[in-house]
């Protein structure tokens, strides 16, 4: 899931700015579950808006261009007649938003990561999107992205007690924990051995996929 | 075996007992202290580390002042560089340039993390890790070519190194990493400061040996800076009885009289720590940390030696 986090409300009133009228659009996947783009949250911003709230609607997935579509024609002309859109959704749904609708889009939430929920209001990132998963040879724990370093050799010299210096040794060392898993695994041969270096170039420019 | 390109590996590889030492650039623009620190090193170690960017802080670059202290002081330096700060293009350019200048070791780290430094908000690299970048190294030196198999106009001529921590906990996770990073091609290792004696000779037991270890030690000016790396470093012991007795020095005398007192301490102390190492196990030599405390190196050498 991607996991979001609203924007404080007075940054969201410093980019609406004068502007008179303002529609809101929600998200009903990722950002209903983080509850940050939910009905209840797009109600909270119209309620904040007031007067200046000229419509609203939770979109399935806003970052799916034909469900948006499908899902913004019914507020066609509050759209057309509004000055800006209010998006409660990650950042590739905002974007989409601002693509299909030729208006300015003024985000209401921060795109944080790809996560896990243990339940609501304790997320963790635990994939970076890196294109390139490894993580049948580190136990089922990804270290690009649970070591503070990225390390794909680790741990590094700032483990204490299994422990992560970054944060104040509060979080375990992803690379403890990849030694544990293996061991227990009987894997331990995974751990010992050299992961080369990583081919960054996926990551140098914007990516697309496109299989048809 | 191979050529010795430097003053440091030929004095491993002949078996001699060596001390090296380390010197830090700060946020600077001058070079009087670390020419000043080198002079006052020079001849008690073979060489001395010039760190780079310690505790995530930008400070005076390790290439210029490894340089600078070589040509100023004669005395040989082992330039460190993190894999925090540079991406493979920058690391390949600065050994090209260490070699160049007649720089002949490096020790390769990962950096502290950038969050604890004082430009938090820095983009940590990280595009290779401390055993890729020794891989690289071994590549440049060894084939002449970088990463990506380019080749090198001119020989690369390094030594290259790591570091191992003998204080880590779980201890077997480190001594895989360390043997790790061996097999990659480091060829000596320089461990994190020990001040637990049992806990160099268990990790130097564990260790599949292949290449020379320099175990760490770091005299402490005073009872506070030992307090500080207890209550901030975790991952280094301290025993409360050597905090005891700088404390105790402290307390002896007038300034000068308490800083001798404090010199005795950390010499009997960390002589006998190095004495029972040099016996009892096949540590290579002794890596002595200062941050500012020198003149304590000859002192603690001089007993060792003889």
């Amino acid at each position: 899931m991607i996991i979001t986090k609203s924007k404080p409300k007075e940054v969201v009133l410093r980019s609406v700015g004068d502007r008179k009228r303002v529609f809101i659009v929600g998200c009903g996947t990722c950002a209903t579950l983080c509850q940050t783009g939910g009905e209840e949250q797009v109600e909270e911003m119209a309620n904040l808006l007031r007067e200046r709230s000229v419509g609203k609607v939770v979109v399935e997935t806003p970052c799916d261009i034909r469900v948006l579509k499908r899902d913004l024609s019914p507020h066609l002309g509050m759209i057309e007649s509004a000055d800006a859109i209010l998006a409660l959704c990650c950042g590739a749904g905002a974007q989409a938003i601002s693509e299909l609708t030729g208006k300015i889009v003024i985000p209401g939430l921060d795109t944080l990561f790809l996560g896990e929920t243990e339940r609501i209001g304790r997320f963790y990132e635990r994939c970076r999107a890196c294109g390139d998963c490894i993580i049948y040879e580190t136990g089922g724990i990804c270290p690009i992205v649970r070591c503070a370093k990225g390390l794909l050799n680790g741990p590094c010299g700032g483990m204490a007690n299994g422990k992560c210096e970054a944060g104040g040794y509060m979080r375990d060392c992803a690379w403890v924990l990849i030694y544990r898993r293996l061991k227990e695994l009987g894997m331990t041969q995974r751990f010992m051995e050299i992961r080369a270096v990583r081919d960054r170039s996926r990551r140098a420019e914007p990516q697309e996929l496109r299989f048809r | 075996m191979k050529e010795a390109y430097s003053a440091f590996m030929r004095a491993l590889s002949g078996g001699k007992f060596v001390f090296t030492s380390e010197i830090e650039p700060k946020k600077t623009t001058k070079f009087d202290e670390i020419v000043r620190a080198a002079n006052m090193l020079k001849n008690h170690v073979v060489a001395c580390n010039v760190t780079d960017n310690p505790r995530a802080k930008a400070h005076l670059s390790s290439l210029v002042a490894s340089y600078v202290i070589q040509r100023e002081t004669g005395l040989e330096t082992i330039c460190q560089i993190n894999v925090r700060d540079r991406n493979r293009l920058a690391l390949t350019s600065d050994l090209l340039g260490a070699s160049a200048l007649g720089i002949r070791n490096v020790l390769v780290i990962s950096g502290d993390h950038i969050a604890g430094g004082d430009n938090p908000g820095a983009m940590p690299v990280y595009d290779l890790d401390s055993t890729q970048f020794v891989q690289m190294v071994r590549g440049m030196v060894d084939n002449g070519t970088d990463l990506n198999g380019n080749p090198i106009d001119g020989e690369v001529r390094l030594h290259v190194g790591v570091v191992g921590n003998p204080n880590a906990d779980p201890l077997e996770v480190e001594v895989c990493k360390v043997e790790r990073k061996i097999r990659a091609g480091a060829e000596f290792i320089q461990t994190q400061v020990v001040f637990d004696v049992e806990k160099a000779k268990r990790f130097l037991k564990d260790l599949n040996l292949s290449v020379p270890v320099l175990i760490g030690i770091f005299p402490c000016k005073s009872h506070r800076i030992a307090e500080f790396i207890v209550s901030k470093i975790p991952c280094i012991s301290v025993p409360k009885e050597y905090i005891d007795r700088l404390r105790s020095a402290e307390c002896q005398g007038n300034a000068t009289e308490s800083r001798k007192r404090i010199d005795e301490v950390n010499v009997d102390y960390f002589s006998n720590l190095i004495k029972e190492l040099k016996e009892t196990t096949r540590t290579s030599g002794i890596h002595i940390m200062t941050i500012g405390y020198e003149s304590i190196v000859g002192k603690i050498a001089d007993v060792v030696l003889g």
